[in-house]
């Protein structure tokens, strides 16, 4: 590495550059007569690469198996392979076509081609399933077409041929929908994670209110996280202040306490909870035994918003304490003790003097709950029922059950985008190097 | 924090409320975590005290769910599997980690806060959003449905958690000692283990045992990614949850608390052993 | 040193346990079949798994994924690593399977077993229930129970008006998280006969008209999700009616003694059957052709209450393996269940799902 450039140089080397020989007399050197500026920066340069070297395997490792999946999912949102692979006749053919009354015989053609060949290859279910989610009845108009033309020969009139399989092809609406969607990519995913749509001239519109779902959803998502953020405020403002004015003995024997949970299995705590709040569970029978309500009067504790956000609360108040915990620590207590020397009130030290200072830890605590309540999956889709699940429960439920990843993809790169400011956010607040774990 | 001797009488009577507050708070943190403790030797497949087991009678309590438990091959396949993937994906992500936070903790490392930003962000993507991701990626080159494809999504998963304490030990790390080691005359291999490696052991351990434990808890990434071979104890748990919880769930639960409990010892113990080794005060 | 030989301790049970569990696939031939779990897994189990096994020393893994059984075969086919051997499913979902290519085409005649009289298997299944790649085992139904602890015993709900008629029936009820039977049980329960249902429904007046009904007992509705649920619910009490697979109510009414009775009025039935992922047929071929014979599909009848999908069977039905009661009646195609049944119409569920689907989300989340 040091053969390249630097090193002590005869005073009459020929190739030496003019600048060089100007500012050569005035430079400090090393013992070995290295220019010590060249020495410094090439010990830095060392160093950084050193670094990076370091750095380098674990930053490739989760690169490749966690990032690259990640954006690979998020292409997912916009791909749409179906049209443009299974009819590519039709996609070519359709391509000049006016969009008025009904597309030319040379469309049709294509189309007859394409399903044939699709059908034969047995591929043809995918478009029949992607135009379904654009029109209802696209997969037995597929379907239908390609058992019937399977073993035909080209007829000669094929627009006759195919209306007379099924007149659904006669209707203008699915040559505009095999129109719009010939592109490989497509908004209709997005469209769909936020309830709109394309009306019959191709405009985008919001569905029929009926069918709106996923915005709804969004903004319930979002409520429920800030509520739960703000009830571990609540509750963990008062436990943190306490461990961090205890002598530390006593506040490290009550630290295990917020511990304990923090390394307890999630599915444990969500468990426990359905024990406790079902209507038979351990909370529903002791207000039954001292005669709070009575036995036919069991309250509705779980499977609604109660019971995820009673959980939940649960589950992420040590995420909120910690944080706090950490600031408050740092906070001499005779700031407090000042103030009261003055003739401060209790209430009036606490909330000039004290409470600023922990707004840093409240800002870091909560935007870390906030990031992780709108995530959370298990909690919400074991113990809210129909009223609290969260938006990450439809994200499961196109993946497993309906199989339209398209979608699925769409409404996780919405709530992607809203962690990921999220978390811009608390790296400028707090940076993540910063973050503690207990 | 004692009541202060000049307070008003409202004061003090806030003092004591506030204390009250607090246990109150510490019940609900701690309180249900306990309550399946007993229930889990309930001898009724019920999940609430019955009569016997609040007048202490022997017969209302049993070892039939530990039993079952310990019986069934389904549930000790899962943990079995449970091992293979945490043990696996621990190493690699302390192994990796542990490197990594070295160079981390380097003053010259170049966009260190925008590498740690990414390092960490397994720990802050949804999961629901990962395991999707992964599913799609992961079945493309083969690994899904596979040892390897989960272990490698663990990997992921618990690398911010040795990164973070791992560097947070780094941080109180004093370079000096590792310039001292070397003019004594020690390469850099041999200053490496034995001077830098004994102070970091600590937090390498404490980010091995975040790493081990999430591996261990984690459930929805196994849920897409895992295929029948790969079940493991979460799995089981989770189908256990939906279909009808039978207290096999709440002695297993019961088992996983203690081993959290376990766990959470050795790393308050590293914990302090670390601080003293860095000159810190205890605690 | 100590150190070094814990490490390799560890390392060496590592790889043997990983060792141990690829070895038990590589000796025996072991078939990972698909199905939905409890008491319907169970009756394949003791019909066709444990004779099969016995003959030929097969291992048979049982998987209870038939909720997500497409799900699966498209994420296996896409993986490139389809596990499963064969699967249980339901024909709408293999109708779209084999349109994906997702499952072989099955020759019927030639590869499943003649009935004993020599009948063709094209003749002897039940007519038109045989497609490209499905082979059906059983006739089973979407029925409203009720616990009949519930209600007074002079005034038991018998028709699926009464599962919509809160006045008369008060309690919770608790259904499935589809669109599915639950729309049609809605329109024939606001006067709809059953073969105008689908008819009805293909229209928006008929969907709303639906909903609309669905929405008089929304608020006492638990919607479940898993086939295990409904029996639970309705054994703790937690709800009154509850609708279910007419065998898992039959178990726990006949195995548990569960005082659970069945509202045949309004059944929607539908088969069942295996189909078989691409490239497993070679392996599977055999299992197939023995599990689907006469005796077989009879013999599943003894321990469930499901139909056999061949004619030759179901006159082979005879008494429950365990109580000895008589099976006939407790069959979802015993004549007086049979009056007002309603057969399932996959075409329009195919047609309508992704639709009717997010309709319902929208509506359950309103």
């Amino acid at each position: 590495m040091s053969t390249i450039s630097s090193g002590p140089r005869p005073a009459d080397y020929p190739n030496r550059r003019p600048e060089e020989a100007v500012a050569e007399p005035t430079v400090m050197t090393t013992a070995d007569g290295t220019p010590l500026k060249v020495s410094l920066s090439r010990k830095l340069r060392r160093s950084k690469i050193k670094a990076m070297l370091l750095v380098a395997p674990l930053f490739v490792f989760l690169v490749v198996s966690f990032v690259m999946p990640i954006f690979d999912m998020l292409s997912r949102s916009v791909d749409n392979p179906e049209v443009p692979t299974e009819l590519s006749r039709t996609v070519a053919a359709i391509e000049g076509w006016d969009g008025e009354g009904l597309p030319p015989e040379t469309v049709f053609a294509a189309a007859f081609q394409d399903i044939k060949e699709g059908a034969q290859n047995r591929s043809i279910g995918r478009v029949a399933t992607r135009l379904n989610y654009e029109e209802s009845g696209a997969r037995s108009l597929i379907m239908k077409t390609a058992r019937n033309v399977r073993n035909a020969e080209m007829p000669a009139n094929a627009k006759a041929f195919l209306i007379d399989i099924d007149e659904d092809w006669g209707d203008p609406a699915i040559w505009h929908v095999i129109q719009r969607e010939s592109d490989p990519y497509t908004l209709s995913y997005y469209l769909a994670a936020l309830d709109m749509e394309y009306n019959a001239q191709g405009e985008i519109v919001e569905k029929p209110e009926y069918m709106q779902l996923y915005v709804d959803l969004f903004i319930r998502t979002l409520w429920m996280s800030l509520l739960i953020t703000f009830l571990t405020l609540l509750l963990g403002y008062p436990v943190a202040y306490l461990l961090a004015n205890l002598p530390m003995r006593i506040s490290n024997l009550l630290m295990i306490m917020v511990l304990l949970p923090f390394w307890t299995s999630l599915l444990v705590r969500t468990t426990t909870w359905i024990a406790i709040l079902q209507s038979q569970g351990v909370l529903n029978d002791m207000m039954v035994a001292v005669g709070l309500i009575s036995d036919d009067g069991r309250l509705q504790m779980i499977h609604n918003q109660t019971g995820t956000i009673i959980a939940m609360t649960h589950i992420l108040l040590p995420f909120m304490i910690l944080p706090l915990y950490s600031v408050m620590k740092t906070i001499p207590p005779s700031y407090l003790r000042a103030a009261r020397s003055m003739g401060a009130s209790q209430l009036y030290a606490f909330r000039r003097v004290y409470f600023p200072q922990t707004l840093a830890g409240i800002g870091a605590g909560g935007i870390l709950v906030f990031i992780l309540s709108i995530g959370y999956y298990i909690t919400p889709a074991l113990v809210g029922g129909q009223s609290g699940r969260f938006i990450t429960n439809f994200i499961a439920y196109h993946m497993q059950s309906s199989l339209n990843w398209g979608l699925a993809a769409a409404i996780a790169s919405i709530l992607l985008a809203a962690v990921v400011i999220l978390y811009l956010l608390y790296n400028r607040l707090v940076g993540v190097d910063n973050m503690k774990l207990g | 924090m004692a009541a202060p001797e000049n307070a008003t009488a409202p004061e003090k009577a806030w003092y004591y409320i506030f204390r009250v507050l607090c246990a109150l708070i510490f019940l609900f943190l701690i309180g249900p975590i306990l309550v399946i403790i007993p229930l889990s030797f309930n001898a009724e497949p019920y999940f609430t005290f019955t009569e016997a087991m609040l007048s202490f009678d022997p017969a209302g309590y049993s070892f039939r769910w530990y039993e079952d438990f310990f019986t069934s091959d389904e549930w000790l396949r899962s943990i079995r599997n449970s091992f293979i993937v945490a043990i696996f994906s621990t190493i690699l992500a302390t192994v990796l980690g542990t490197i990594a936070a070295l160079g981390l903790s380097s003053r010259f490392m170049p966009y260190r806060s925008l590498v740690m930003a990414i390092l960490i962000s397994p720990m802050i993507v949804p999961l629901i959003i990962s395991a999707a991701a992964m599913f799609f990626f992961y079945s493309k080159i083969e690994l899904a449905q596979t040892f390897v494809g989960v272990i490698l999504a663990h990997t992921a998963l618990g690398i911010p958690f040795v990164v973070i304490t791992v560097t947070a030990t780094l941080t109180g790390f004093d370079h000096t000692l590792t310039r001292a080691s070397a003019s004594l005359g020690a390469d850099p291999t041999r200053t490496f283990f034995r001077v830098i490696l004994p102070l970091v052991t600590p937090g390498v351990i404490s980010g091995a045992l975040f790493a081990f434990i999430t591996s261990f808890d984690e459930v929805v990434v196994v849920l897409f990614l895992a295929g029948p071979e790969q079940r493991t104890i979460p799995i089981q748990m989770w189908s256990g949850i939906r279909e009808q919880i039978s207290p096999t769930i709440l002695a297993v639960a019961t088992l996983l608390v203690l081993l959290s409990i376990t766990l959470l010892t050795l790393v308050e113990l590293l914990r302090r052993r670390s601080e003293r080794l860095r000159g810190m005060t205890p605690g | 040193m100590k150190k070094s030989t814990l490490l390799k301790t560890v390392a060496a049970g590592a790889v043997t346990a990983v060792a141990f569990g690829a070895t038990t696939a590589a000796n025996a031939e072991t078939l990972n079949i698909v199905s939905w779990g409890g008491a319907y897994t169970m009756s394949q189990q003791k019909a066709y798994h444990e004779p099969w096994m016995e003959k030929t020393g097969d291992e048979i893994i049982n998987i209870d994924k038939s909720g997500n059984a497409l799900a699966g075969l498209r994420a296996q086919t896409m993986a490139g690593n389809v596990t499963w051997d064969l699967v249980d499913m339901l024909p709408a979902d293999a109708l779209v399977a084999c349109s994906e290519g997702l499952i072989e085409p099955i020759n019927h005649d030639e590869m499943l077993a003649d009935a004993p009289d020599g009948t063709p298997p094209s003749e002897d299944f039940i007519e038109g229930s045989l497609t490209e790649c499905f082979v059906p085992q059983i006739v089973y139904s979407n029925i409203v129970a009720f616990n009949t602890e519930m209600f007074p015993e002079d005034k038991q709900p018998d028709s699926i008006d009464d599962v919509f008629n809160l006045e008369d029936y008060p309690g919770k009820r608790t259904l499935m998280k589809k669109p599915i039977n639950n729309m049609e049980w809605a329109l024939m329960a606001d006067g709809v006969p059953a073969d105008e249902v689908y008819d009805m429904l293909e229209t928006e007046e008929g969907v709303a008209r639906a909903f609309a009904k669905l929405d008089t007992i929304k608020d006492e509705v638990i919607w479940w999700e898993e086939g295990a649920q409904p029996p639970q619910l309705l054994a703790d009490k937690e709800v009154a009616f509850g609708s279910a697979y007419n065998g898992r109510i039959f178990n726990a009414a006949v195995n548990e003694g569960q005082p659970f009775e069945i509202i045949w009025d309004g059944q929607v039935f539908e088969l069942d059957g295996w189909v078989v992922p691409a490239g497993k047929l070679d392996k599977v071929k055999d299992y197939l052709h023995f599990a689907t014979d006469t005796q077989r599909l009879a013999d599943q009848a003894k321990y469930i209450s499901y139909g056999p999908a061949r004619n030759s069977s179901a006159k082979l039905v005879s008494t429950h393996a365990e109580t000895g009661i008589e099976m006939k009646p407790h069959m979802p195609t015993y004549g007086p269940n049979f009056e007002n049944a309603l057969p399932k119409n996959d075409a329009f569920w195919a047609d309508n799902i992704d639709e009717l689907t997010e309709r319902f989300n929208a509506w359950l989340a309103q």
